[in-house]
């Protein structure tokens, strides 16, 4: 076939264009595909979100700025455990590729409560924030911060729902190719969320401690 | 218990609007009833609510559109008429009232007729000419149609429940934050876009994969129709810039439930910010309108010229190169609003820009009818209507593209008139000539040509008698969504405008009793080969309307045009029967329809403030997400035995028709 694509094309060949084409990929092959799309997609609406923070950062409105709201060391710890929680749900994609019951389960769970630690971190952080006066109406500055880090904290929350049903699914079913094909798309979802969650660190949380 | 909602919220004291929802009522509680008594309501169910078929949702997605189309065009005749009487008087609209008509008017064209339209053509479409079985999602597919029902559902529930936002189709910030408008209107509006934009999100992403992964053998990219390349682009804009509309919508349903500040007057918001995003949004919708169309009036070119598309290269170059630049243009919606020369200047280069590769389009489209033998049939007056038209709309588009114009021009009826020239001429003409073309594909008979054509012309005239005094007003200088008047100069323009508004009232009538006479004409204009037009690409090598597998055997693609070549080399070799085999295809889901169902509650809930209902919604869209998780068996397997049968009395009608025109 390689001779054969040498033989007969120049010039659409080498664009890429013309390459010989076999017929529909793989179910996996689609369902990840597709699932890549809507990640892009997902990453367009929180960059949104991103602008509308740095457009508004400095409009504070007479009240408290980042500088004076964000506990660095509290950010650290959501951090590390938002990013260990993705190495768990790593662990969890290469126990479901042994098939193994035992250690998907346990991977699954600490990936879980790793992400709850993390959403209990931020829930405290925002509870805080309101009861001193610097809940989401006091500046356009806080509205964005609230809208950006809180639609990250309602993905985590839909990760976790979407986690427990995939441990039920596994646990009743087993690992079935379509719950395969689940499984990879929910890993890429919540590793996805750990890189959203880096550019909130750096934007928000960093960036935002020097205005 | 019913948060905001009480029987004051139902307008008893206006006639127009109760008048107007009480008869939609009586039709839909007549069809329904119908319905039921008939005993179709099992049919219904089973064929076409819970179907995954994609030619099922393309078809529910067009018939949509096609409703809606009367419920805008209602909107539309009704501001003819009423800018024809209201100088130096009130007319019979009340301010109030007529700003949420021409808020309707738009959000209803754009959202709920041209969308459905050209995504449900190509839903219908696109599998069929990529040789393949379905969409990439099936079920998502459903998922995607019902969410966007929904959002219709809930625009047309403001007109007797509550009002509908009177901010214009975009509802621009302050005057649509919750100090200028109190009331549920806008509310009605941001919440039936978040519906049905997920919806439209969902048909983006199944659309772009299916295009990207699933094409039969040997369809590689240069090789697909035309039509498939404007739907990856159209997809891949919608999957880009629908999260933008979300998100900046989300931000402004937080100011208005939450008292946040994204674009308030106070507390440091930022209304500009709102016009940015919604424009980052809403020009690349203008291509995602208008791609398809462009792909559908390559294919009817092409086949009713009797050649391949002149230029294939060149138009799918120019197709890309519109998806990426209609990025960068945007900020020339709002040139007067202080951006600054050396910004206006970009923008109006840029957009000036974007007119080349949409001129390189129409100049393909012509050499491709040069020397042609030219059919002149439905499909292709339409075509050749909305070659002269859109040029006329292109330019009046680049005219206002330069910021000094635009500063003489921005808000005046000439850019309402330009923005219809594009829109009618474009995208509409394009989803009408989409729909003569396919028609006999997703039902098995042709429509009848003589009020096809009649339906053009009135089209073609009403268009231009009522937009081209709209043109004219724009430079006498009237601004655009005025109740009334009192400038004696317009007047005349207006009562023009108002005359072709009744032309194009002439038209729709024309297409529904083309629609009526087709369907009771049936068994003479049955397409009985499933290649009605001679057509060039792969959607006219199966049976019409097709089984629901689409093709017995998967085609295998050898070039560009690829059932030209294969009627081609059937011609000189006959064909040999393939070897069947079963065929396994996703079963049906009613998920589609219960999301919809929840999310119509979760929708008009937050719009009236009912908590509970709220909550009890996303409760049961999450337990429906758990359901559909859990079953075990999504396909079942039509035996080889019923795929030969099929093909084989689809095989043979067409040798058939070759032995007849072999004999004549």
């Amino acid at each position: 076939m390689a001779a054969g694509a040498l033989a007969h094309g120049h010039d659409a060949d080498v664009i890429g264009l013309d390459a010989v084409h076999h017929g529909p990929a793989p179910k996996r092959i689609v369902t990840g595909f597709g699932f890549w799309i809507f990640l892009l997609s997902d990453m367009v609406m929180f960059s949104c979100f991103f602008a509308a923070y740095a457009v508004l950062l400095g409009q504070t409105a007479g009240g408290p700025s980042g500088a004076q709201l964000f506990n660095l060391g509290n950010v650290a710890i959501e951090t590390g455990c938002l990013l260990l929680s993705s190495f768990a749900c790593g662990m969890a994609s290469i126990a479901a590729e042994e098939r193994s019951h035992r250690w998907f389960q346990i991977a699954m769970a600490v990936t879980c409560v790793l992400g709850l630690a993390f959403l209990a971190i931020e829930f405290r952080e925002f509870a805080d924030l309101v009861a001193r006066g610097a809940g989401p109406s006091r500046s356009a500055f806080l509205s964005a911060f609230f809208t950006l880090v809180g639609c990250h904290g309602l993905h985590v929350s839909a990760g976790i729902l979407w986690l427990l049903t995939m441990m039920a699914q596994v646990f009743a079913k087993g690992f079935r190719a379509d719950i395969l094909r689940r499984l990879l798309c929910f890993a890429l979802f919540w590793h996805a969320l750990d890189i959203i969650w880096v550019a909130v660190f750096s934007v928000v949380y960093l960036l935002g401690s020097a205005v | 218990m019913f948060g905001k909602l009480t029987w004051a919220a139902i307008p008893f004291n206006q006639p127009i609007p109760l008048a107007a929802g009480g008869v939609v009522l009586v039709v839909i509680l007549g069809v329904v009833a119908w319905v039921v008594l008939a005993g179709h309501l099992p049919y219904l169910w089973r064929e076409w609510i819970t179907s995954v078929d994609h030619k099922r949702i393309g078809v529910m997605y067009t018939l949509l559109a096609c409703v809606m189309l009367l419920r805008g065009f209602s909107d539309a005749i009704m501001m003819r008429a009423q800018q024809a009487v209201a100088f130096h008087s009130q007319g019979f609209l009340p301010p109030e009232h007529y700003n949420q008509i021409f808020s309707a008017h738009g959000t209803i064209m754009i959202f709920f007729v041209a969308m459905p339209f050209v995504i449900g053509l190509m839903n219908l479409v696109v599998p069929l000419q990529l040789g393949v079985r379905d969409v990439a999602f099936p079920t998502l597919n459903s998922v995607g149609f019902w969410l966007t029902a929904t959002g219709a559902l809930l625009v047309n529930v403001s007109l007797v429940v509550g009002e509908f936002a009177r901010t214009g189709w975009l509802p621009y910030p302050p005057l649509s934050e919750l100090t200028y408008s109190p009331g549920v209107g806008v509310d009605y509006y941001l919440w039936s876009l978040q519906i049905s934009g997920v919806g439209t999100l969902v048909a983006g992403i199944n659309l772009v994969t299916t295009v990207l992964k699933i094409r039969t053998r040997g369809m590689s990219y240069m090789r697909m129709p035309m039509f498939c390349w404007t739907t990856l682009a159209s997809n891949l804009l919608i999957v880009a810039a629908f999260p933008i509309l979300t998100a900046t919508l989300a931000m402004l349903i937080l100011d208005r439930y939450l008292g946040f500040h994204f674009f308030t007057n106070d507390g440091g918001g930022n209304v500009m910010m709102f016009m940015n995003l919604i424009w980052a949004w809403g020009h690349p919708e203008v291509y995602i309108l208008v791609l398809p169309a462009f792909g559908i009036f390559s294919e009817v070119v092409s086949t009713f010229s009797g050649k391949p598309l002149f230029g294939y290269r060149s138009m799918v170059l120019a197709t890309m190169a519109i998806c990426v630049i209609s990025f960068m243009v945007w900020l020339h919606h709002f040139f007067t609003m202080g951006a600054g020369p050396d910004v206006n200047a970009i923008f109006g280069i840029a957009s000036m820009i974007i007119a080349v590769p949409t001129g390189v389009k129409i100049y393909n489209w012509l050499f491709t009818m040069f020397a042609g033998r030219i059919r002149f049939t439905t499909p292709m007056m339409w075509s050749i209507g909305f070659m002269v038209t859109f040029i006329l709309g292109g330019l009046t588009g680049v005219l206002v593209a330069v910021p000094p114009a635009d500063f003489l021009l921005h808000n005046s009826l000439f850019l309402v008139a330009h923005f219809h020239n594009v829109i009618i001429g474009g995208v509409l003409f394009g989803a009408f000539a989409g729909y003569t073309y396919w028609f006999p594909k997703a039902f098995g008979f042709r429509l009848h040509e003589g009020w096809g054509i009649a339906s053009f012309w009135f089209w073609l005239i009403g268009f231009y008698v009522a937009f081209m005094p709209l043109y004219a007003v724009g430079f006498l200088g009237m601004t655009r969504r005025m109740q009334h008047y009192d400038v004696a100069a317009w007047k005349p323009w207006l009562d023009i405008a108002s005359i072709g508004a009744g032309l194009i009232l002439a038209g729709i009538i024309c297409q529904i009793v083309q629609l009526v006479v087709s369907i009771r004409d049936r068994e003479a204009l049955r397409d009985t080969t499933g290649d009605p037009w001679d057509g060039r690409s792969l959607e006219w090598a199966t049976a019409s309307p097709p089984p629901v597998f689409n093709f017995a055997v998967m085609p295998d693609v050898t070039g560009e045009d690829a059932y030209w070549a294969m009627k081609r080399r059937a011609r000189v070799e006959g064909a040999k029967e393939p070897e069947y085999k079963p065929i396994e295809m996703p079963r049906n889901s009613p998920t589609g329809f219960v999301c919809a169902f929840f999310a119509t509650f979760v929708g008009f809930a937050m719009i009236w403030h009912i908590w509970w209902i709220v909550i009890l919604g996303l409760i049961g869209a999450y337990a429906t997400f758990v359901v559909f998780a859990w079953r075990d068996h999504d396909e079942y397997e039509i035996p080889a035995d019923e795929v030969a049968r099929l093909d084989r009395a689809n095989l043979a009608a067409r040798r058939e028709l070759v032995t007849e025109a072999g004999s004549a």
